[in-house]
């Protein structure tokens, strides 16, 4: 990073901050130096509003102190980057500190977990000890949206029902943690008109055997036959080739209401679940991979 | 005139030479915001506790509550005590009235509507986002012009005094108004785009920086050298006592506002700061030790020969214990800029332990210490009405403190430690929420803390006011009664 700063810039924070450190120095000495008391008393024979004032020479603690910090600061200067572009003769960096960590917790986890890569997902799902540290897995990276009981939330798909929207055999849900997800429904009011669609959103909720405004169904019906069926099918059951939900179960992401499908239908969905392979690499993939699969499949 | 002026060195705090109205005004207000600021403070605490307390109202979440906190205690309470202080002390010390009154009223009107603009906008959300720095475009020009005026009755008034050399209190109000004004403009450069909304010309990590040169800074130059320009002053007053070094004053202050403007990049260890500004940030401010300790020592030795009014003067004791509170904070903060440190305890309650050790211990019990003793000065009365009123706000207030400080000690460091707590396969022992559920019992101690603080306060404005009631003292009124038989 240091080596970014320009040269004029460098010699500024050098020369600044040496000459910062020698001032005090020198203030120190300047000022241990002067050691004349002008008046009887002691003080320096000022008087501000009554008030006088000693001149006491420096305590020796407190002038070791301060000279001690100092000759620190240009010790740990010299060892560590801080003078413009001298990188120190340590040659630590604060990006290549966490290289190191990130690379020994890595091994550490390798040396344990690092068979289980190995295994197929479904045994590695029956597996105690994979799955103790798929627990805390999914805590620290996958709690956050799915919840800590994986139930989900709005927008976030319960995990634990085995309903899928992209598919549950074990390999495409590893698909799904290591290379992410784009769940996208358009905006049709543009082209539905609003009557058009409260009618397919009334349609919809008819499948899963709400009741709804009788006279809506028939139309709604028609008009999710020219377009909907694209994604959703014919029998409105979804595609889990493209992450069209199932409309006729009574599972539903982002609620149920007669509102929320009018939202839904009116201004579309966009959703995503983001890639993890290159945030957690490939056993820890594996591990939610499997993890997530035996939530479903005890 | 001469009489008046020869009254003035005998009796200074009676004399109509010096403008003592503008300190009057700052001196209540300096109470009334106290009780504000504290009293939102008070609020948050018990939000962080029963979130409830919001009640589902914007204006009264957490977030916004929490800079009008930020800036009632530090610019309004604070604030308004430094302006009290200082112009009280730069007449008496130079032996000449301020520079221009009408300015002066300027500054004292001009701050508080300030204080209330912010007291408007913060609830309402309008921020700049900046901590410390939050208000928006036209409150900063607001403030700008303000502190200008500010520094030409105070370097006014110092070009005009009749000693030939400037009092040590006059060098650390003089830093603090310069450099509050360079970082006030430097750091709050932006385009506006409406009335209520800008962007800061500065962005990305050049941004956090400037941010954070000026975040600490206001913590060296108002929150230190402003307030030690107090104790310069008050402490030797109280205690009737000369400064113990006029050479440790020149030392402390010199090598204290230099050494404090590398400092700010401790609040920005371990980020995208480059490593050459973390590392300077770390060897500056430890280099800010002695300095710091420089203030507390001449204030405590100013005190030797004097301990025994401790027991009969409860705002010696005020300023006793925040010189102590001072030198803690101040060898705590560089310890917390250590890398090492610093890992464990950023982003944690310390934090907040650490900065209220500073503003409740040092910056507010000096500033307590100071109303009580200006006071009676400038409203003329014998003394404050009741010593024993104030020797119980000193002690709830220290309790107060005490409390607050070491709940945030324990629950910072156990976050800390829980939010580096590591499996062997590389996840977090804890979620976070569970470090919450940890830290809930000691938010309660700090909201005691809090509580007890706040009382103190309350204690203190009964006491003001029983003091402004009392009648003129006895000297006085014979004066008027001889006038009037000489008549």
């Amino acid at each position: 990073m240091s080596s970014l700063m320009s040269s004029p810039a460098a010699w500024f924070v050098i020369v600044m901050s040496v000459a910062n450190m020698l001032a005090c120095l020198w203030l120190i000495w300047w000022t241990a130096r002067r050691r004349t008391a002008n008046t009887e008393s002691n003080t320096t024979g000022h008087s501000w509003d009554g008030i006088e004032e000693y001149n006491n020479p420096l305590p020796r603690w407190w002038l070791w102190l301060f000279i001690l910090t100092i000759l620190f600061g240009f010790i740990y200067l010299s060892l560590y980057p801080g003078l413009g572009n001298y990188a120190g003769t340590r040659g630590w960096t604060s990006s290549a500190q966490l290289a190191q960590e990130q690379a020994q917790t890595q091994a550490v986890f390798e040396a344990r977990y690092g068979q289980f890569a190995k295994m197929d997902l479904v045994s590695l799902s029956k597996n105690a000890e994979a799955m103790s540290a798929a627990r805390n897995l999914f805590a620290n990276n996958c709690a956050a949206c799915h919840g800590a009981d994986a139930r989900g939330n709005s927008g976030f798909p319960n995990l634990t029902d085995n309903d899928w929207l992209w598919g549950g055999n074990p390999e495409t849900i590893y698909e799904t943690i290591a290379h992410g997800r784009k769940g996208v429904m358009p905006g049709w009011v543009a082209i539905l008109g609003k009557q058009g669609v409260e009618e397919v959103s009334a349609y919809v909720l008819s499948l899963s055997g709400r009741k709804v405004p009788e006279e809506w169904i028939e139309p709604g019906k028609q008009r999710f036959a020219t377009i909907c069926v694209a994604c959703h099918g014919v029998d409105a059951r979804g595609n889990q080739a493209v992450g069209a939900p199932n409309l006729t179960d009574k599972v539903w992401l982002y609620g149920s209401s007669m509102n929320v499908l009018r939202e839904t239908v009116t201004n579309g969905r966009s959703n995503e679940m983001p890639a993890h392979l290159p945030l957690l690499g490939e056993t820890k993939v594996r591990l939610l991979a499997a993890y997530v699969y035996g939530l479903s499949h005890p | 005139m001469s009489h008046d002026t020869e009254t003035a060195r005998t009796n200074p705090s009676i004399s109509p030479v010096y403008n003592d109205k503008i300190v009057r005004q700052f001196t209540i207000m300096t109470v009334v915001w106290g009780v504000v600021g504290m009293l939102v403070g008070v609020w948050i605490a018990a939000e962080l506790l029963w979130p409830a307390l919001n009640f589902d109202i914007p204006w009264l979440t957490f977030s916004r509550l929490r800079p009008l906190h930020t800036n009632a205690v530090i610019f309004a309470f604070g604030g308004s005590g430094l302006f009290a202080a200082s112009y009280y002390v730069v007449q008496r010390t130079s032996h000449v009235r301020l520079f221009s009154d009408g300015l002066a009223a300027f500054t004292f009107w001009g701050w508080q509507l300030v204080i209330v603009l912010a007291a408007i906008t913060l609830p309402m959300g309008i921020t700049q986002g900046k901590e410390y720095a939050e208000l928006e475009w036209p409150i900063d020009l607001l403030i700008a012009i303000v502190w200008v005026c500010y520094g030409i009755v105070f370097f006014g008034t110092l070009a005009r005094r009749k000693m030939k050399h400037i009092f040590v209190a006059n060098w650390f109000f003089a830093s603090y108004i310069i450099t509050i004004a360079v970082l006030h403009i430097v750091n709050n450069i932006a385009i506006p785009v409406s009335l209520t909304k800008s962007y800061i010309i500065y962005s990305g990590t050049v941004d956090a920086m400037v941010q954070w040169w000026y975040g600490h800074n206001a913590v060296g130059f108002f929150l230190t050298a402003g307030f030690l320009g107090m104790m310069y002053y008050f402490v030797p007053k109280q205690a009737e006592r000369p400064i113990y070094s006029y050479r440790l004053s020149i030392v402390h202050f010199w090598a204290l506002i230099s050494v404090y403007m590398w400092a700010g990049p401790h609040h920005l260890q371990y980020t995208s700061l480059p490593d050459w500004a973390q590392s300077l940030g770390v060897v500056f401010s430890l280099i800010l030790l002695a300095p710091s300790w420089g203030g507390m020592i001449n204030g405590m030795m100013t005190l030797s020969g004097a301990w025994h009014k401790l027991r009969t003067d409860p705002v010696l004791k005020f300023m006793v214990v925040s010189l102590s509170f001072y030198g803690m904070s101040t060898f705590e903060g560089p310890m917390m800029s250590i890398k090492t440190v610093n890992a464990l305890s950023h982003y944690t309650d310390w934090t907040i332990g650490h900065v209220h050790s500073g503003a409740l211990g040092w910056v507010a019990f000096i500033t307590i210490g100071t109303m009580y003793s200006l006071l009676p000065k400038v409203f003329n009365k014998p003394g404050m009405w009741s010593t024993r009123l104030i020797d119980w706000h000193f002690w709830i207030a220290t309790i107060g403190v005490v409390l607050y400080i070491t709940s945030m000690w324990i629950a910072g460091v156990m976050q800390g430690l829980m939010w580096r707590a590591t499996n062997t396969d590389g996840s977090l022992t804890y979620t976070f929420v569970e470090s919450l559920k940890f830290t809930y019992p000691y938010y309660a101690v700090r909201l005691l803390g809090g509580v007890l603080y706040l009382t103190g306060m309350l204690i203190m404005v009964y006491n003001v006011i029983r003091t402004l009631r009392t009648p003129e003292p006895r000297a006085a009124n014979e004066a008027v009664a001889v006038q009037a038989a000489a008549a």
